[in-house]
C-alpha cells in the first residue's frame, strides 16, 4: 500500500484536468499574443480559463491575474500593492502563522523601510480579529491574513478581518491557497480585495497560480516585460498550466461540497481512531475550526521525524511539523505561535487528507501507527521517566 | 535531505536499545527543545566497555548515530572509546545530512558523559 497523506503540500492532478492540458502542448502550442489561428486558439483556452476561475471564486474574470503559484501571488499582492500606492502609507499588518511567502516579503519590506505588525494568535491557531483591530494605525497600508493555515489547518475570521479592513478603508490581501477547494465561499462576501490562489493544492497543475485583483485597486508589476496579464504579470502565458488550472476550478466548483463531507468524514475517523488506540497525543488546534482534510497530532514522548520515517517504511506518506525535514532547525513557527510545548512540537506531524483517500488507507493507518508509535516512545528516554514516575 | 543506506539500516534495526540495570556509567545529554535527548548506559569491566545500550528521543540520525556508537565502543578500552569523536561517528555511518552533523555531536557527548560518570563514581 502507497498511501499519500500529504494533499497540504501538493495534490495529485486529477485525470480530466490532465488530458484537458496535453492538445496545449502538442496541438494548440500558439503563443496567446499571436493573431494566427494558433495564438487564438491559445487566448480563446486562456480566456475559458480566466472564467473557470472567476465562477469558482465569485468575482469577474477581468479581476484575475495567472501566475506562477502561491508565492508568486502573495508576492505580487504585497509588494504589488504597496509599490503601486505610495501614498496609502508604510504600515502592514499580518499574522504569526502566514506561510513564508507572506511572512518573508514582508520582512524583506520591514528592511526597506517599511513598518510591520505581526499579530499573535490564540493556542487554536486562530486570530483574533480584535487583535487586528487595535494594530491599525493612520498610516496602515495593507492588512494579510491566510484563510486557512497550511500546518493545522485553523480557519481565520476572515470575514470579520475584511469587514475592519473596510470600516477602516485598509487593503485586504488574503491567501486563500489552503481554502479554495476545502471551504466554500464568495471572494466579494468576505471582503477580499486581493486574493491569492495556487493550482497545484487543488488538483490541478504545479507552478500556476491567481491573483485576485478587486476592480479599482492598483498593483504594479513586480517584473518589467511585454503587456501580458494587464501588464502587471508580463510573460508568455503558461497555457496548458492555465488550461488545467482553469479546469480544477471547474471540478472543485462542481463536487466541492460532496468532498468536504467525504473527506472530512475520512479525517474524522481518523482522528478519533488514533485517539482511541494512542494515549498523550495532542490535536492541534480545535477539530470544528479546521480545514476538513487536516489533522495535525502531536504525540508526546517521540520526535516527529523518526515517526515520519517509519510511517513511510510502511507506505503511509505524511510530513512533519517539526522542522527536522524541512531543512530548517527551527520548530514550526506556527506550532510555536500556538505555545505548543516544544517536546510536543518535536513529535507533531500532519496527515493532510484529500478526495483521493480511501476509507481502507485510514483502516490500514490506524493499525499501523500504534505500534510504531509505542516502538518509538519504547525506545525514548522521556517515557521511561513517565513510566518510573508512574504517570 | 537524504540519509545513507547506513543511517537508514540503523535507525530501522537500532543495535543495542534499552537501558542497563545498575550501569557502570550512564550519559544524558540534549533536551526536549532541541528535539534530541540522548541516554547512553554501560557497563565496564578492567577498564574497557563491555556493555553499552542507549534510549533516544530523536529524529532518525539521532538514532541511527546513538545506535552506532553502542556498536563502536563495544570491546574498546576506556581510553580508546574516549578517541571517538563524531567525526569517526559520521564516518562509520557514510556520512550525514549537513543539517544533521549536530546529532553525531550529541552521540559524542553521551558517550563523553558515560565514561566521567563511570570516573566519578569509581574515583570515590
Amino acid at each position: 500500500m502507497n498511501i499519500y497523506f500529504d494533499n497540504n503540500a501538493t495534490t495529485k492532478v486529477d485525470s480530466e484536468v490532465l488530458e484537458e492540458m496535453l492538445p496545449y502542448y502538442s496541438k494548440f502550442y500558439g503563443n496567446p499574443s499571436s493573431v494566427h489561428d494558433f495564438g487564438r486558439k491559445a487566448r480563446f483556452a486562456v480566456n475559458k480559463a480566466r472564467s473557470q476561475v472567476a465562477k469558482l471564486l465569485g468575482i469577474q474574470p477581468e479581476e484575475l491575474i495567472f501566475t506562477s503559484g502561491g508565492t508568486e501571488s502573495n508576492n505580487l499582492a504585497i509588494k504589488g500593492y504597496l509599490f503601486a500606492n505610495p501614498k496609502a502609507g508604510r504600515h502592514i499588518i499580518t499574522s504569526e502563522i502566514e506561510h513564508h511567502a507572506v511572512l518573508n516579503p514582508c520582512k524583506e519590506l520591514k528592511k526597506q523601510g517599511y513598518d510591520l505588525t505581526v499579530v499573535s494568535i490564540n493556542k487554536e491557531g486562530v486570530v483574533n480579529p480584535e487583535e487586528i483591530r487595535k494594530a491599525i494605525r493612520g498610516d496602515t497600508a495593507l492588512i494579510s491574513i491566510m484563510y486557512a493555515n497550511n500546518e493545522v489547518g485553523s480557519i481565520q475570521p476572515i470575514s470579520e478581518i475584511g469587514n475592519i479592513a473596510k470600516e477602516h478603508n485598509i487593503c485586504f490581501h488574503v491567501d486563500a491557497v489552503q481554502a479554495v477547494g476545502k471551504i466554500s465561499f464568495k471572494t466579494k462576501e468576505i471582503k477580499a480585495d486581493l486574493l491569492s490562489l495556487s493550482g497545484h493544492k487543488i488538483n490541478g497543475p504545479k507552478g500556476t497560480g491567481v491573483l485576485y485583483i478587486r476592480k479599482g485597486i492598483k498593483v504594479k508589476s513586480l517584473q518589467q516585460g511585454g503587456h501580458h496579464e494587464r501588464n502587471i504579470r508580463p510573460g508568455t502565458e503558461n497555457v496548458p498550466g492555465i488550461v488545467g488550472l482553469g479546469k480544477a476550478c471547474e471540478i472543485a466548483k462542481k463536487t466541492l461540497n460532496e468532498e468536504v463531507i467525504y473527506v472530512s468524514n475520512l479525517r474524522n475517523k481518523l482522528y478519533l481512531g488514533i485517539r482511541e488506540r494512542i494515549s498523550d497525543i495532542k490535536l492541534n488546534g480545535c477539530l470544528e475550526g479546521i480545514l476538513p482534510n487536516t489533522l495535525n497530532i502531536s504525540f508526546a514522548y517521540i520526535e516527529g521525524e523518526s515517526l515520519l520515517l517509519k510511517l513511510n517504511k510502511k507506505g503511509i506518506n505524511c510530513s512533519t511539523g517539526s522542522a527536522c525535514t524541512s531543512g530548517s532547525l527551527k520548530a514550526s513557527h506556527v506550532l510555536r505561535a500556538m505555545k505548543v510545548p516544544s517536546h510536543m512540537i518535536q513529535g507533531s506531524i500532519r496527515f493532510s487528507l484529500g478526495k483521493y483517500n480511501k476509507e481502507e488507507e485510514i483502516e490500514y493507518t490506524l493499525k499501523i501507527l500504534p505500534g510504531i508509535v509505542q516502538q518509538l516512545r519504547e525506545m525514548s528516554p522521556l517515557y521511561e521517566g513517565i513510566k518510573e514516575d508512574g504517570i | 535531505m537524504e540519509y545513507s543506506k547506513k543511517v537508514m539500516e540503523h535507525f530501522e534495526n537500532p543495535r543495542n536499545v534499552g537501558e542497563i540495570k545498575n550501569p557502570d556509567g550512564v550519559g544524558r545529554v540534549g533536551n526536549p527543545a532541541c528535539g534530541d535527548v540522548m541516554k547512553l548506559y554501560i557497563r565496564v569491566k578492567d577498564d574497557r566497555i563491555i556493555e553499552a545500550k542507549f534510549k533516544t528521543f530523536g529524529c532518525g540520525a539521532a538514532i541511527a548515530t546513538s545506535s552506532i556508537i553502542t556498536e563502536m565502543v563495544k570491546g574498546k578500552t576506556l581510553e580508546d572509546a574516549l578517541k571517538i569523536t563524531k567525526k569517526t561517528v559520521v564516518e562509520a555511518l557514510d556520512g550525514l545530512p549537513p543539517i544533521k552533523m549536530h546529532c553525531s555531536v550529541l552521540a559524542e557527548d553521551a558517550l563523553k558523559s558515560a565514561i566521567e560518570d563511570y570516573y566519578k563514581k569509581n574515583s570515590q
